[in-house]
């Protein structure tokens, strides 16, 4: 009885609401919901034809290719070599031969996985839905429980439908207060792993709350969610309101209609019980939070953009001061130094983190006319987002200030289809990983908000949005 | 997957905190065959100079590094990308154990399915053990998984490994998960025709 009443957090209901069985050792068995597939799945469909095995439920499972796409037209022969061409048809090929549905590169749909999943009302609340892709987190946002698998755990998914997952540890990150101007969520993910760490909340899901978050709109939850791996949480959750609810209706693979007052009723329950008791809480005080930046190679290295380079020995252990010599480094700056300013080489506006529409109409409205004064590109996170982008005429404001205007796709963020900042080049950049190489071999990667990026392209160099 | 019982072996330090996956293994490899052998790919652009050359400093370059199965590692190893190829790597350079104070958890999932042990052990044992290897490079280290016990060298003596007692149970027995998860497949169906049944938007 007491367990029945026991207050829960969402991600305890949701859990328990796909929980098969649990094994005697610990672990439970989960249902999936939904699993989806990039072209880097190749290794779980080779396992599965090893086996003699297909898809088991291949209606939950859903494809899109945007690792390897390239960005700068829409057929596999476009890619920039022939391996990574293979890449692309063979995600077609492994799809065709499981049958499961799927988005190719020419797709209408096409997009960055945690980009057109929400999109296409294929990430709903109270879902439970995996994705070897370590951003899964970001569909959490809706109210599911979203994380990232390996290849192995995927074939045990496509095969089985269900995973062996032990319930992480829940961390509640409150954000109070209201975002000041030029402030996004972007800058509150930078700001929070700054504070807690990369390796903070390893082991927990983390569920976004307070003001901040419940002003926020969907996509900006979604960066949020995005973020949370970057400070090792594979989950990152934000309950489901009337927003959430506005958000999903009407999407391709939403409930329809007649189901869906039924889906609501069920998701307004899954929030977390006001006596439910997190692991561990964390708060932050949105309206101190400033426009922020990476200087090193971890997401970790972040302060705000009126910072100044760091000194390693301002570091209290000696691993991190280690790690920051080296970073410094590679990154090419002498601690003291001033980050707004600091010169760079190219932008890149994109990656399942800022890549929405939303990123996209900040960004523009940075640039009023003016030019990018370094090479910057702009690669929508979907199909859809860049033809809406066309049709609102952000697209042409970008390719009037100078900026290359590509099609959708990972492009530059994991610069494995070709699209990379070229070795000892300085990156201001919308995605997620500051990493050594990340970008390229020798690339140099400064973490930055969409509107910081247009800022720094038409100034050539990090640069203070606000004062803009 | 290759049971895991117990390893002896010399011990290879990397260093680094938040040593990432695309420091295990840089994306684009990320398309290679596994027949092809991942273990080439192995901190590929940390092990080598520019002009592609391994890089004599690197610690797993150095003489004796090569018959070393066991790694120390710091803080956060296998953050970043779920990119199972980083233990593909591991697995195919002769890794059997990775020791570390933490680590990513998909990378952690993703060794334990491929019989690489990760064992977690107190920050101030691994830099005690990093101390130790700086001084006896040819110190072994037992991970003893039947025994839950790693026993460092010196008078490091010997802690236990805790890791999840399921994880634990398939890794020793080398078992297929897919073939377990198939016994239950009874509960499974039952599972999601009720669940079908409230979802339907599922089954589209
Ligand atoms: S945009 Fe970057 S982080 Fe997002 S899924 Fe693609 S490669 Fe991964």
């Amino acid at each position: 009885m007491a367990q029945a009443t026991a207050p829960r957090t969402m991600l305890g209901k949701i859990w328990d609401e796909h929980e098969i069985l649990r094994h005697p050792s610990g672990p439970s068995l989960l249902y999936i919901d939904r699993d989806m597939i990039h072209e880097g799945s190749f290794h779980a469909f080779a396992d599965l034809k090893r086996r003699g095995l297909k898809p088991r439920r291949p209606k939950q499972i859903f494809g899109v290719a945007d690792h390897y796409v390239p960005t700068i037209g829409r057929k596999s022969n476009d890619a920039a070599t022939p391996a990574i061409a293979r890449m692309i048809d063979t995600f077609d090929e492994n799809m065709e031969w499981g049958g499961v549905r799927h988005f190719s590169i020419s797709s209408r749909e096409q997009g960055i996985v945690h980009v057109m999943a929400p999109e296409q009302g294929i990430t709903l609340p109270g879902l439970m839905i995996v994705c070897s892709d370590s951003h899964t987190s970001t569909q959490g946002a809706l109210g599911a429980i979203a994380f990232g698998i390996g290849q192995s755990e995927n074939a045990h998914v496509l095969a089985t439908q269900t995973i062996w997952q032990s319930r992480p540890k829940t961390m509640r990150v409150t954000i109070d207060g209201v975002l000041g101007q030029g402030v996004t969520a972007k800058d509150v993910m930078l700001a929070l792993i700054a504070k807690i760490g990369a390796a903070g909340a390893g082991g927990h899901a983390i569920e976004f709350a307070g003001q901040v978050v419940r002003d926020m709109s969907i996509e900006g939850r979604l960066t949020l969610c995005n973020m949370s791996i970057e400070a090792a949480a594979r989950f990152g959750m934000v309950a489901p309101d009337e927003t959430t609810f506005a958000y999903v209706r009407g999407r391709k693979f939403a409930p329809s209609e007649q189901e869906w007052d039924r889906a609501v009723a069920h998701w307004r329950q899954l929030v977390t019980d006001d006596e439910a008791v997190f692991d561990r809480e964390v708060t932050l005080n949105g309206s101190e939070i400033a426009p922020m930046v990476t200087w090193g190679t971890s997401p970790e290295d972040a302060v705000a953009i009126t910072g100044r380079v760091p000194d390693p020995s301002a570091f209290e252990s000696s691993e991190k001061r280690k790690a920051v010599t080296k970073s410094l480094e590679y990154m090419e700056l002498t601690p003291g130094v001033a980050l707004d300013g600091l010169k760079l080489d190219k932008v890149f506006i994109g990656s399942c983190t800022n890549s929405r529409i939303e990123d996209l109409r900040a960004a523009a409205s940075v640039l009023k006319g003016r030019k990018a004064v370094i090479p910057a590109i702009v690669v929508p996170g979907s199909t859809q987002v860049k033809a809406q982008a066309e049709a609102e005429g952000i697209a042409q404001a970008f390719q009037e200030a100078g900026f290359e205007w590509r099609e959708s796709g990972c492009s530059m963020c994991a610069a494995i289809n070709g699209d990379v900042v070229g070795p000892g080049e300085r990156c201001a950049s919308t995605s997620n990983r500051n990493f050594v190489g990340r970008q390229g071999p020798g690339a140099r990667t400064h973490l930055v908000s969409p509107a910081m990026a247009a800022a720094a392209a038409i100034s050539g160099c990090l640069t203070d949005v606000r004062r803009i | 997957m290759r049971a895991f019982t117990r390893e002896t072996s010399k011990v290879v330090a990397i260093p680094g905190v938040n040593c990432d996956t695309d420091q295990i293994i840089p994306g684009r490899f990320l398309k290679a065959d596994r027949a092809q052998g991942y273990g080439q790919f192995l901190f590929h652009d940390i092990r080598r100079n520019e002009q592609g050359e391994l890089d004599p400093s690197f610690p797993l370059n150095q003489p004796g590094a090569e018959n070393a199965t066991i790694l120390l590692v710091e803080d956060n190893f296998g953050c970043g990308s779920s990119r199972e190829g980083a233990v593909y790597a591991l697995v195919d350079h002769g890794v059997r154990a990775v020791i570390g104070p933490s680590f990513g958890d998909i990378f952690y999932n993703n060794a334990l399915k491929n019989g690489v042990v990760p064992v977690r052990l107190p920050v101030e044992d691994c830099e005690a053990l990093a101390d130790h290897l700086a001084r006896f490079p040819d110190a072994e280290v037992t991970v003893d998984l039947t025994a839950s016990k790693v026993t460092l060298p010196g008078n490091l003596g010997t802690h236990p490994i805790v890791i999840d007692a399921f994880a634990r149970e398939c890794i020793l027995q080398g078992l297929d998960e897919i073939e377990m998860t198939f016994t239950y497949m009874e509960q499974i169906k039952a599972f999601e025709t009720d669940r079908i049944a409230s979802h339907s938007w599922l089954d589209r």
